[in-house]
């Protein structure tokens, strides 16, 4: 469905460059249109043997120098403490399987986004333990028993029941003790067996106790419901996206977490090279610097391409470099080599530091072109 | 009643009951002996406990001790102390006078002057200047500068060339320094007469205009005039002593300080050891320059069992002579020759320098305003006063506001005022004359207050538009002189190991371009570019084609061969850095096979 005049230019330029022209100019001028598209596109390419990776490199790595250390960084006083500055990068950088904040920004369906019932649609998705809903916990010496007295007000308020509470004791419990309903929806604990060291280990159940899960999503630590732009969304303390991406209120094509890690393994390995980019980019940002997003690409591009997410480190994107000595060259050089040795490795000398060290034109600018002789 | 933990030196040690006693017992208590107000103490309110210190190296400062808004030091105490009848040893130990440690002062109320003493003072400043150290103190007019400024200018000082010593004519220091006609400074503080630092000054008063000329005073650069350098500003003389001994080795034998002989191991030439008098050292007086032996010596070998040093029969001592480095020049100032504990014989050889102030050499006032000579101007070319004042320094008016340095734009004016009063003037940190008084003082010596002046252009003699702010101040000539740090090098010596060019100006190195460095050649793609410049270890490698190990090259026999296959096989020659050879060496050492393959390039 390309128009007549701009056949011509289908395999130079992408197609959809293509649509978007055709869309908007007018048909008189389409093609002049397009020869200038053409230049310009051709003009943005990058020349063969330009160091993109280097530029990168020093383009990211420059203003990482004037990174502050400050760690933390509140915008207002009802955000979170999320980790930025270099800490943050080198977090994202490492491709680290555990950071130190992860955080989630919730975006909420209609009608929950304009704010209806978010205090009450922020506490389902926060996990909640046993701790929260009892008032006091009465240890009973004689019969070895732990009476929980419960908040009534808070159970109602997470759309729980004492029922499942108690469920959920038994289930985490099984072992240790029976679990019994008592009058003004109470729950008593009763030790199983009977020892000598029995009330040293009612108390350590007192403890275990506490931290037993009940409901809400596991490993969100903390929700805070918060007015941005004209909807209400909740941003939370502790990431997981799967479970939260299930909730039926959820706009599950804004929802976001800063877990790269979790981003792979619930949306895939594309949906991870993009919140790569976007964490990276937040960063910079932050801190008032200005980084081409070509560059940022570029890495994201380098730590995603096998399919999984490697880190810049020697274990990560390193690793995989053909040449023996560029990775000699980078860390433990004795180990590259004797595991290159091992296996009888072939340099083939067609990268940068390689030829450095052999005092070689390296193949990256002037020293890319050769000279073929017609046979 | 809640008990508080008393803790001895960091060591828990107790439980008190009643904490205020436990504290008020130790204050009365702690200038008698044995504690002689080593003894400090401190509550922390919110551990609850209680820290007794009496640990060695912490840092305390001596204070008044003030009680119910009364300052224990009266005037009958000062009138003692100028008698000479009581000494400050008394005082400290009358608990008069309290050392207070860091901790112990968050815990004290400090009066500044006496003036703001209240009932719920505890103690009194001797002096506010008691707050800065011995070289902040020498920083005229602190008050009016930040701290941070006071510090740095404090650091300037120490580095200062000046009178270090007056007995430096017959001493041997390393690297040493002394300024020609050093003179104390027209602004003083308090401190420079408690120092006696007109006994040993490390500066000169010098007229300074505040402008820019000619753009040599760019990014904080000052401007000298010929004609100050000339009459002796800034003029130093560097020491720098040649040291050798006659050591002992085993079995006898022993250094010996003489004229090497021609046939030595590792003789110089003949014209390096001119300068040398029959004891095989140098005369006073003598003009030495790069390479010349100020000190003869020769040492044994340094293996004895070695068989070919038996084999030869010709002298196989060493040369191990003292001879000026790389660049340095002067004159035999002081030649030593003595013994030292072990009995050895110990020459030392003073050479003295003079440094006449040149292009980058480091110039900076008492307020951290550091720079180095941009641009050193004939005196018929500066711009000069109405009065045909002309300024011996011109200083960046940029390098202030910054800065904030108030207090160098008041001692110009407090130094101007001094030196056409004829007197000095006080700049004590919190104690100086008031710039009210200076300003006064300048009016009706026939200036204007502010210390401007008209001046005119000393190249067109034009007028200048705007008044030119002129005083005088006390400038100082730090260590750092060019003349110990230009270096640079086309061609010179390289490491035996790599055969790269050696590093640092003593060892006439190269200048290293480095990893980052060579990004920069990688990311314009100037690939030949950087296999030229890394080419300073270049070497041509023979090269065994059957098994791509480095072959072998007889020189004396014209031939080649591999030292696996033989010399039946093709060897090539292929250029690479000789650190690569040095690599493919180390892999072998590792058990590591380093194949080259071969390949034709075209
Ligand atoms: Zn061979």
């Amino acid at each position: 469905m390309v128009h007549e005049q701009l056949k011509q230019y289908v395999e130079k330029i992408p197609n959809k460059l293509l649509e978007e022209l055709e869309a908007h100019c007018p048909a008189s001028k389409l093609k002049k249109a397009a020869e200038k598209l053409c230049e310009e596109y051709l003009n943005a390419n990058i020349a063969p043997g330009e160091a993109v990776g280097l530029i990168s490199a020093e383009s990211i790595g420059e203003p990482g120098t004037q990174m502050t250390l400050n760690t933390f960084h509140f915008a207002g006083v009802a955000e979170m403490n999320v980790t930025m500055g270099l800490p943050r990068m080198v977090e994202i950088l490492d491709a680290r399987k555990s950071i130190s904040t992860p955080t989630m920004e919730i975006f909420l369906k209609s009608p929950y986004n304009k704010g209806k019932d978010i205090r009450d649609v922020a506490l389902q998705i926060k996990e909640t333990s046993t701790s929260y809903f009892v008032k006091e916990f009465t240890i009973n010496v004689t019969n070895l028993s732990i009476e929980l007295n419960l908040d009534q007000e808070k159970i109602r308020e997470v759309h729980t029941s004492v029922k499942t509470l108690a469920k959920a004791l038994e289930k985490a419990l099984v072992k240790e003790a029976s679990i019994k309903l008592v009058e003004g929806d109470n729950i008593e604990l009763k030790l199983k067996g009977k020892d000598e060291k029995s009330l040293n280990v009612l108390y350590k159940l007192k403890e275990k106790l506490k931290d037993i899960y009940v409901t809400g999503i596991k490993g969100i630590k903390q929700v805070l419901p918060v007015k941005r732009k004209d909807e209400f969304i909740i941003i939370t303390a502790g990431s997981n996206l799967k479970k939260v991406l299930e909730l039926e209120f959820v706009d599950t094509t804004r929802t976001v977490t800063n877990d790269i890690h979790e981003i792979n393994s619930t949306l895939g390995i594309e949906a991870a090279r993009q919140a790569i980019i976007d964490e990276l980019l937040k960063v910079i940002e932050a801190q008032g610097l200005n980084v081409d997003l070509r560059h940022i690409m570029l890495v994201a591009d380098t730590m995603c391409m096998g399919g999984s997410i490697k880190g810049i480190t020697r274990y990560g994107v390193v690793s995989e470099k053909a040449s023996v000595l560029a990775r000699a060259s980078f860390e433990t050089p004795l180990r590259h080599l004797t595991n290159a040795a091992l296996v009888g490795e072939i340099d083939y000398l067609d990268s940068v530091v390689e030829n450095v060290m052999l005092n070689q034109p390296v193949p990256i600018g002037t020293g890319l072109p050769r000279v073929i002789a017609k046979k | 009643m809640a008990t508080t933990e008393v803790y001895l030196n960091g060591k828990y040690t107790g439980d008190i009951e009643n904490k205020e006693e436990f504290i008020a017992a130790i204050k009365s208590e702690r200038f008698k002996e044995p504690f002689a107000g080593r003894l400090n103490i401190y509550y922390n309110e919110e551990l609850n406990r209680v820290f007794v210190e009496s640990s060695r190296g912490r840092a305390t400062r001596p204070l008044i001790v003030v009680k119910n808004g009364i300052p224990l030091l009266t005037e009958r105490h000062i009138k003692q102390l100028h008698k000479n009848e009581l000494s400050w040893t008394d005082l400290v130990q009358q608990g008069i006078i309290e050392y207070l440690d860091t901790a112990e002062e968050e815990t004290a109320l400090v009066a500044f002057t006496e003036r703001e003493i209240t009932p719920d003072h505890t103690h009194l400043e001797i002096s506010p200047l008691a707050m800065l150290g011995l070289i902040s103190a020498l920083v005229p007019y602190g008050n009016f500068t930040q701290s941070s400024r006071l510090s740095i200018g404090a650091k300037n000082q120490k580095q200062s060339i000046g009178l270090y010593t007056t007995n430096y004519h017959v001493r041997m220091d390393m690297d040493v320094n002394s300024l020609h006609t050093p003179q104390k400074p027209i602004v003083k503080t308090v401190m420079h007469d408690l120092a006696d630092y007109d006994k040993h000054p490390a500066g000169q008063n010098i007229v300074v205009a505040v402008m820019n000329y000619k753009g040599y005073n760019m990014e904080d650069a000052i401007i000298l005039n010929k004609g100050s350098i000339e009459r002796g500003f800034g003029r130093s003389t560097y020491f720098r002593p040649a040291i050798a001994e006659e050591l002992r080795y085993s079995g006898g034998l022993m250094d010996q300080i003489c004229i090497p002989d021609k046939d030595i191991k590792g003789y110089k030439s003949e014209k390096d050891y001119k300068l040398l008098e029959g004891d095989g050292i140098v005369y006073p007086e003598a003009q030495v320059s790069e390479d010349n032996v100020v000190i003869g010596k020769t040492s044994p070998p340094r293996f004895l069992s070695s068989l070919d040093e038996y084999s030869l029969a010709s002298n196989i001592r060493r040369e191990s002579s003292m001879a000026l480095k790389h660049g340095e020049q002067g004159v035999v100032d002081f030649v030593v020759i003595t013994e030292n504990e072990e009995g050895n014989k110990l020459v030392q050889v003073r050479i003295r320098d003079q440094r006449i102030p040149e292009v980058g050499d480091k110039f900076t006032s008492r307020h951290s305003q550091k720079g180095v000579i941009g641009f050193i101007f004939p005196e018929s070319d500066l711009p000069f006063t109405s009065r045909g004042i002309v300024p011996d320094l011109i200083f960046s008016p940029h390098s202030v506001p910054s800065r904030m340095t108030i207090s160098h734009l008041l001692e110009l004016i407090g130094a101007k005022t001094g030196s056409l009063a004829g007197r000095h003037v006080n700049g004590t940190t919190f104690d100086s004359e008031p710039e009210e008084k200076l300003r006064k003082e300048l009016l009706e010596l026939g200036f204007r207050d502010d210390g401007t002046e008209i001046m005119y252009n000393g190249l067109t003699g034009e007028r200048f538009h705007a008044r030119i702010f002129v005083g005088n101040m006390y400038y100082l000539k730090l260590k750092h002189m060019v003349a110990n740090k230009i270096h640079s090098r086309a061609r010179g010596p390289i490491q035996l190991l790599t055969r790269q060019p050696t590093e640092g100006r003593a060892k006439e190195g190269g200048l290293r371009l480095g990893e980052m460095e060579k990004d920069t050649f990688v990311a314009h793609g100037a690939s030949l570019l950087l296999k030229e410049r890394f080419d300073s270890d270049k070497t041509a490698i023979p090269v065994c084609e059957s098994c791509g190990l480095t072959a072998i090259q007889d020189a004396l026999k014209d031939k080649r061969f591999c030292p696996v296959c033989g010399d039946s096989v093709e060897i090539s020659d292929i250029e690479v850095s000789y650190a690569f050879k040095l690599i493919l060496d180390e892999f072998k050492s590792l058990g590591i096979y380093p194949k080259l393959q071969l390949e034709n390039k075209y």
